[in-house]
């Protein structure tokens, strides 16, 4: 059996969502099976239109926003959600969308990217992560 | 006997942002033949570590690591199976 990965994403800030890709993809590439599990801010950055979006940042990085857009670009640093493309297309990658929240935006999955591939709740999650490294972001 | 050394595709990743590369390197790694060299070029400061542990990892072979200048590395690597 493959070695195990989880991560829960809460946070829907850009700074954020693009750490959590960027390890979702080396944990694909590394052969691991990876479930991630969006909930809160995590999740409503996966509705569609994310594209359409603008840069978040917490408090602590705020006034940021043009500096990074701009860096983005001139780095050619992908947008987080093509690093969890990549991640899916080279690995065992499930993104899972918390019931719950779903429930408290009045948000249906035909309202998630496709990327997302299953509304589950908080114990289906617990038992797929088991064993495995887990992180919260 | 050594045998001669027949890139059979070399990927250009620089400028491309970590893991660019290494993603790169195991798409073509996927579809190429049991036996084929590839190089890919970076130069994400990442690779130089990244990239071996992939190869050890997937069981696949370094070749060779060249420095091509700046920061710039090209990773040789054979798919074994």
């Amino acid at each position: 059996m493959a070695e195990k990965f989880a991560m829960i994403i809460e946070s829907g800030t850009t700074d954020k969502l693009m750490a959590a890709s960027i390890l979702t993809a080396g944990a694909a590439a590394m052969g691991k099976d990876v479930t991630v599990f969006l909930t809160f801010g995590g999740l409503m950055a996966f509705k569609k239109g994310y594209e359409q979006a603008p840069m978040v940042m917490p408090n602590e990085f705020k006034g940021m926003e043009g500096m990074m857009a701009q860096t983005m670009q001139a780095k050619h640093i992908p947008h987080w959600m093509k690093n969890f493309q990549d991640a899916k297309e080279v690995g065992n990658v499930r993104i899972l969308a918390c019931s719950a929240t779903l429930d408290m935006f009045d948000l249906k999955k035909d309202d998630l990217e496709p990327i997302v591939e299953d509304v589950v709740g908080v114990a289906y999650f617990i038992k797929e992560a088991e064993g495995a490294q887990t992180l919260f972001i | 006997m050594i045998q001669p050394l027949t890139i059979a595709k070399e990927i250009d990743a620089r400028g491309s942002f970590c893991p660019g590369p290494l993603m790169e390197l195991i798409r073509t790694v996927r579809s190429a033949a049991v036996g084929d060299v590839i190089a890919v070029l970076s130069s994400d400061p990442g690779s130089i570590k990244d990239i071996p542990a992939w190869v050890a990892k997937a069981n696949h072979e370094l070749v060779a690591l060249e420095d091509v200048g700046g920061e710039v590395k090209r990773f040789i690597v054979r798919k074994t199976h």
